[in-house]
């Protein structure tokens, strides 16, 4: 079956809109709440009849809800071939555990993802729920509001396990008391120039947060991309874990800003120079590799974001991160595609969005 | 079986040796053995990989479940060797079958064991106590009825509480 994002109003990426606060550094928010159904194995070691259960439970009772409703999109993972369900990771809409993207991988029957705009439920992944919401920019309350409204609603009707000194039972220790991991995908470039960021990011564990890459959870920092969240799950509020983490995300995104002034007044030439050469490579090489391409675009969003690089919009060079992405590109080119003509396919994207963002600001100046 | 060098001492070291094709067995304690320039677990430990063993040995130890977590989780059978070696615990009930265990890995883990976020009331409890908010507001606004000398409104709550509390 192939997925028609189509069925999902903003194709899923309205996370992606470069409209949420501070949408020049920091892309997106995401908060989770991880939730065990009470009376079951965890999914791990749940049979695969409780796992079919267990998503048949979550969806009817996802009905019921005002956050996600009866016309919820509902994907049940072992229906989907690869390709779509690589689509569904890129877009930062489930997790590889749950796309089975490993070499080995293999669905694990039951395995789903309920959705309904900015909020959804993973379901079957560690824990029998993931319940997430991903807004665009630094939006932590936005972000919580909506999922705390969601895990009300779903725990009114399906019984989690809780326990009164332990909190909200989680297949892995980490996740136990809350439940809750809020995350910040925030983008450093001047921080990684001035090579600042060891500090910044050794300071973040000293306060009790951590770091992962573009795709959270054992990812790899592509594009200066990092997403900062909370370690420690048990033992603070809800509201004491969000607040933190917000104030220390403040305090980085002021860093980031100190830093990018240090590289307008002692290097302007050099800066200038280095993100005009990453737009000019983005709007006419012939292949490009997804890790050169988000390393461009990194330099290019820092030229936006110093008003080095007029009249492009953050949206366009958001959309050119989600869709240079292999899936994306095979979608759009209709067939499976390997290098080289993926990178090839890539580029061509990239000049294309380029050209047409260009386009349309030459047509707006006459 | 005493020492055969000194005949005081228990034998502690059997020495296998063969000398011109004979097989000869020398029982020694530990002093004698040393003296005689034969290395013993009291000399070895100056190697390296011995102290490696002997903390791995240690290590072992220290990790070796008490009688009590040897007995695995009494709703999915999950034991905390399997907790070890796949880093997931197996059902909700585990966080009772190994909670002496569970509660000093969550404090090192979160630095506390004591969950202080949302409370969550289960599906049937979550109306109960709906109804038991209710009845208390009615309650409070009851007494503050009376106190202002409202009797009308006050007779009116008690009526409503009389319905509520299912008398």
């Amino acid at each position: 079956m192939a997925i028609d994002l189509s069925l999902l109003p903003d194709g899923g990426i309205s996370w992606a809109d470069a409209s949420g606060p501070d949408g020049h550094i920091v892309l997106s928010t995401r908060v989770r709440l991880a939730r065990n159904l009470q009376g079951t194995a965890f999914t791990t070691r749940a049979r695969d009849e409780d796992r079919e259960r267990i998503f048949e439970e979550v969806v009817a009772a996802g009905r019921g809800t005002r956050s996600l409703g009866p016309d919820a999109a509902v994907f049940r993972l072992e229906e989907l071939d690869r390709a779509d369900r690589q689509l569904l990771y890129e877009r930062h809409l489930i997790s590889k555990e749950l796309a089975a993207l490993d070499a080995a991988g293999r669905v694990r029957p039951g395995s789903g993802l309920v959705l309904a705009g900015d909020v959804g439920v993973m379901v079957n992944e560690e824990d029998h729920l993931r319940l997430q919401s991903l807004y665009s920019g630094f939006a932590l309350p936005r972000a919580y509001g909506a999922l705390e409204r969601l895990d009300r609603e779903l725990g009114a009707r399906l019984p989690f396990a809780f326990h009164p000194e332990f909190g909200y039972l989680t297949a892995c220790p980490t996740n136990a008391g809350t439940g809750l991991r809020a995350s910040v995908l925030i983008h450093l470039p001047a921080l990684v120039l001035t090579k600042e960021i060891a500090k910044v990011l050794q300071g973040l564990s000293q306060v009790g947060l951590t770091f992962r890459g573009l795709y959270g959870e054992g990812s790899e920092v592509v594009g200066n991309f990092f997403q900062l969240s909370n370690q420690t799950t048990l033992g603070k509020s809800e509201e004491e874990l969000l607040d933190h983490l917000g104030k220390i995300v403040r305090q980085v995104i002021a860093y980031e800003e100190q830093a990018r002034q240090v590289l307008l007044r002692d290097a302007p030439s050099v800066i200038a120079d280095k993100v005009w050469r990453a737009y000019g490579l983005l709007r006419y090489a012939r292949s490009l590799s997804f890790e050169e391409t988000m390393n461009l675009l990194s330099g290019v969003r820092l030229g936006v974001g110093l008003n080095l690089i007029p009249d492009l919009g953050v949206y366009t060079l958001n959309k050119l991160m989600i869709f240079s992405q292999p899936a994306h590109l095979a979608q759009l080119a209709g067939r499976p595609l390997a290098d080289p003509d993926l990178a090839v396919a890539r580029a061509t994207f990239v000049r294309r969005l380029l050209e047409e963002d260009a386009g349309r600001s030459r047509s707006q100046a006459t | 079986m005493q020492c055969d060098h000194c005949g005081e001492r228990p034998a502690a070291i059997h020495l296998t040796q063969i000398v011109n094709n004979s097989v000869t067995t020398l029982h020694l304690c530990e002093a004698c053995a040393a003296e005689k320039g034969v290395q013993t677990s009291a000399s070895v430990k100056n190697f390296p990989l011995s102290d490696f063993l002997a903390s791995m040995g240690k290590g072992a130890a220290g990790n070796l479940p008490a009688l009590a977590e040897l007995s695995p989780c009494a709703f999915c059978g999950a034991t905390l060797r399997d907790f070890r070696e796949v880093g997931r615990l197996g059902c909700p009930h585990c966080y009772a079958s190994f909670e002496s265990h569970l509660r000093d890995l969550l404090r090192r883990l979160h630095g506390s064991s004591q969950h202080v976020g949302e409370v969550y009331l289960p599906p049937e409890a979550a109306g109960r106590s709906g109804e038991r908010s209710e009845l208390e507001e009615l309650r409070d606004q009851l007494r503050r009825a009376v106190e202002a000398e409202n009797f009308e409104l006050a007779a009116e709550l008690r009526d409503r509480i009389r319905v509520l509390d299912g008398h």
